[in-house]
């Protein structure tokens, strides 16, 4: 679309005819064990695949991807938070400052990606098969106002730390996790930073330094600490 | 009712008898072992607390968060182009190695493909900050076990790699040189003859490691048949890199991953060992930076001509969509997931780090092992704590 080279865009168009079946039978596996579980798929021919499943069949799906489809290994578990930042611009976009609050006045509609959404939390992990190389992003909605989704660790342990993150950063339950404490933030920090709606301290602080190109007249700046833009917070 | 008191009495005596096997040389009691924040075993700040029966671990919990610095938070507020300059400081050893992956994910997204002369650099730079990276290793492996000798080698020859990548790109550590569509620059006059005796001393510094740990015979006794890591266990764990492949595991993204880098072009080999135990990671590595060495010769003899950048805009708009882009970093596999509102700056950028997955099997690996098999063991699964930390 924005690309300057009209060739490459031909050749990515050439592309997308094409069937992948191994990532397609991926997809019918999935339909065929989880049924209604399995919301929305969508296979990019030759590079990925991702499916959409609901909530309740979260747990099945590893199950499914893992003794079904050959996703022997376990790659990574996270989280998206799809509201657009409530802080305007300057949270969002190297831009001015001065539009900030025109965008508070009139939020954005929340959009999602690949597979779409329906909630504010989106759960998402990746397996993968090493032995055909093939990569699985399953995605769940989450409820916005009590996100709960049930541990991945019966069925990959590796699941353990990720999901730790996932419940300190956005404040996800992990429903069945042995050990749901903070694994980076210390034990009484509250909020969960990932979150769209938790300020970046250092930058409500101190602006970003680059979006006025103009440079701090000597004894004008904050002190040392503020000079890196807002890097330790 | 003589049933159950027959139940307790053998339950009593079994638990005696249980506690007789554990007790048969000397009373012992649990201890807690604080390994680090500071621990040279742990490349950073990693605490590892360790509770002990004697001198067996029981449980062993890794601290992290020292050194978290919020670089998925930080990249939601900087536009493309910057967050290079972030992601650079997660594998501080083999900087260049980080921003590869990003760049790629940017370029799926954005329809935009690096020039070959740029995908060709790009690559040798890749396996170059590999060397840089498991060099260090290599030597640090040693002093873990008590050979005090191989770092300094390491650290003598490191620099040589680094003197190569900063020619390139003017930065030692955080080169900060690749871009979406390309390159900065393209490599300076004469670099490739330089590169070329470099790897000469590299090799040699992999034989003098030969020599002077792998065929010690009590680098040999320490530790082999310690940390043993079963394939389906490692892969459960996400574990990946020279771990995964020291498990027997013959997974290699840069032969497999088919992602926009030059390994394809050339011959190489991916090592793999059986064992799974420390020393197999330990060897796999080393044979990975020999294997490096031959990939970035072939590489340089046939770097194509052209230039080092695509026809990108000024101002870079990543159209909106989601892409998840991995590659065979030093340490592991490293990912990014982007997902891209068609904004200057990522929406979301999930970073899978190489070590975090790696160190994640700490609580199991160490479970049973002996208090100084700790020490080699967390060593042998080598991490960067700002790899973990993110």
């Amino acid at each position: 679309m924005s690309s300057p080279d009209t060739n490459l865009d031909e050749v990515s168009e050439g592309h997308e005819p094409v069937a992948d079946p191994a990532r397609d039978a991926i997809v019918a596996s999935l339909a065929d064990q989880l049924g209604d579980g399995l919301v929305a798929s969508e296979v990019l021919a030759g590079t990925d695949v991702w499916v959409r499943v609901t909530t309740d069949s979260w747990l099945a799906t590893a199950t499914v991807l893992r003794d079904t489809c050959g996703m022997a290994y376990f790659n990574f578990l996270s989280a998206i938070d799809w509201m657009p930042s409530p802080f305007g611009r300057d949270m969002d976009a190297q831009v001015d400052l001065v539009g900030a609050d025109e965008s508070q006045v009139d939020p954005e509609p929340m959009t999602w990606g690949v597979t779409g959404g329906a909630t504010r939390f989106q759960m998402i992990a990746r397996v993968h098969d090493p032995v055909c190389h093939i990569g699985v992003t399953v995605k769940a909605d989450l409820d916005a106002d009590d996100p709960r989704v049930d541990s991945w660790m019966p069925v990959y342990p590796g699941a353990d730390w990720h999901e730790r993150e996932a419940w300190e950063m956005f404040g996800i339950t992990i429903v069945g996790h042995p050990n749901l404490v903070n694994l980076y933030l210390p034990s009484q920090f509250e909020g969960n930073p990932l979150r769209k709606d938790y300020p970046l301290l250092a930058r409500r602080v101190k602006p970003w330094p680059g979006i006025v190109d103009v440079e701090a007249m000597p004894g004008d700046g904050d002190g040392d600490a503020a000079d890196e833009g807002g890097e330790g917070s | 009712m003589t049933d159950v008191s027959n139940r307790n009495q053998l339950a009593y005596i079994a638990a005696q008898a249980s506690d007789a096997r554990v007790n048969v040389e000397f009373e012992t009691e649990g201890m807690t072992l604080n390994l680090g924040p500071q621990h040279p075993a742990t490349h950073g700040t990693l605490r590892v607390i360790v509770k002990l029966d004697g001198e067996r671990v029981l449980r062993a919990d890794p601290m992290m968060g020292y050194m978290h610095r919020g670089y998925e938070k930080l990249a939601e507020v900087r536009t493309y182009p910057q967050v290079t300059t972030l992601v650079n400081r997660i594998d501080w050893l083999g900087s260049f190695a980080n921003e590869v992956p990003f760049i790629l994910a940017a370029e799926r997204l954005m329809e935009v493909e690096a020039p070959p002369r740029a995908q060709w650099i790009r690559t040798i730079l890749f396996e170059l900050s590999r060397i840089a990276n498991v060099i260090l290793f290599l030597g640090d492996m040693g002093v873990q076990l008590g050979a005090v000798t191989p770092v300094f080698f390491a650290f003598r020859d490191r620099e040589f790699v680094l003197n190569q990548i900063e020619a390139v790109t003017g930065g030692r550590f955080h080169p900060n040189f690749d871009r979406i569509g390309g390159l900065k620059d393209d490599i300076p006059k004469g670099w490739t003859e330089e590169t070329t005796g470099v790897l000469g001393r590299i090799r040699t510094f992999c034989d003098e490691m030969e020599d002077l740990v792998t065929g010690n015979e009590i680098f040999q006794a320490r530790p082999r048949g310690i940390g043993v890591i079963p394939a389906e266990v490692g892969l459960a764990y996400g574990l990946s890199g020279a771990n995964i492949r020291g498990s027997g595991v013959d997974w290699d993204l840069r032969r497999d991953g088919g992602v926009g880098l030059a390994h394809d072009q050339v011959d190489w080999k991916v090592w793999t060992h059986p064992d799974g135990d420390s020393f197999s990671r330990y060897w796999v590595r080393l044979q990975e930076v020999r294997e490096a060495c031959g990939i970035i010769e072939q590489l340089l003899g046939g770097i194509p001509s052209g230039p080092v950048m695509a026809k990108v805009p000024r101002i870079i708009k990543v159209p909106a969509g989601e892409a998840y882009v991995e590659t065979e970093n030093p340490l592991g596999v490293m990912g990014y997931y982007v997902v891209s509102k068609g904004d200057l700056v990522p929406f979301r950028v999930k970073i899978r780090s190489a070590s975090f997955s790696n160190i994640s099997i700490t609580p199991w690996v160490l479970e049973g092992a002996y208090v100084p098999d700790v020490v080699s063991i967390l060593a042998s699964l080598y991490f960067i704590l700002g790899d973990i930390d993110r």
